[in-house]
């Protein structure tokens, strides 16, 4: 940790104090949950295309539709679909948890964990929930 | 520190509202999109499962009626904003060398662009049946 200290200036190599960053810290889950929030953003960003190509095959026609149902039908579409369905539910509650945080409420510890906690259970709940509902409105796997 | 002044920003740095020359702009606006993005999300999650295993006519149907086309653009192009806003603060958290940052940026503008208008236009032949 010798770079972290501020000497005298003594020429252009003099290394500069720098703060820390995530490998020094124990994890915490805030501070991963912060990282999710981030990683599904990412990942939203790009199942954007997903929602882009079922609306253009929707529009395109039949045959078309029929592509997209088939991929979307398949197992790996289906893990797709879940996962995306996941990253879009914990990716709007972690948004609430930042909005109510950007009020400056609830940052006491216990206040944040329990955010936080509640943004991670209510993500996965909401997805198992809204399945459900999805295969019953289909009337079981395809 | 026995002065405050270090302390403080100066009133013409805050006039010019920072390097990006816009201050805090993007950050109200993902603010904006985050709000409008909750009743657009669940609009959008109802609508998805309305249309689950339903036939391609039905599905073309029920996304060009008023309402549904309204909804959907609405999420498709508040989603735009906030994505490519999210997107740029990724790439100027990680991409530091010049040529990468300003080619990711541009990418970001292009993928954003591009993605958002062929799912609008999607919406709007479906609505209009052209």
């Amino acid at each position: 940790m010798a770079e972290l200290k501020t000497g005298v200036t003594t020429g252009a190599a003099t290394p500069r104090p720098i703060s820390p960053h995530l490998q020094i810290y124990r994890p915490m889950l805030t501070m991963v949950m912060s990282i999710v929030h981030r990683v599904t953003g990412a990942a939203l960003y790009f199942g954007m295309l997903l929602l882009a190509w079922w609306l253009l095959a929707a529009a395109s026609g039949p045959n078309a539709y029929a592509n997209v149902e088939w991929f979307m039908g398949s197992l790996i579409g289906q893990l797709v679909l879940f996962g995306y369905t996941w990253a879009l539910l914990h990716h709007m509650l972690g948004g609430i948890r930042h909005l109510i945080w950007d009020t400056i409420h609830g940052f006491e510890p216990a206040e944040r964990e329990l955010l936080t906690l509640a943004t991670l259970i209510g993500s996965i709940t909401l997805t198992l929930i809204l399945w459900v509902v999805g295969y019953l409105v289909m009337g079981g796997p395809r | 520190m026995s002065e405050a002044q270090p302390m403080r920003t100066s009133m013409r740095r805050v006039r010019g509202l920072g390097s990006a020359r816009s201050g805090t702009g993007q950050f109200w606006y993902q603010r904006v999109t985050s709000v409008a993005g909750i009743p657009l999300t669940i609009g959008l999650l109802l609508i998805i499962t309305a249309l689950l295993g339903r036939t391609h006519a039905a599905v073309v149907q029920i996304l060009g009626s008023p309402i549904v086309a309204i909804i959907m653009l609405l999420f498709i192009i508040n989603t735009a904003y906030h994505m490519w806003i999210g997107m740029q603060e990724i790439i100027l958290d990680y991409v530091h060398e010049d040529k990468w940052k300003l080619l990711s940026l541009m990418a970001n503008t292009f993928f954003v662009f591009a993605v958002s208008l062929a799912s609008v236009y999607a919406i709007l032949k479906l609505s209009f049946g052209v």
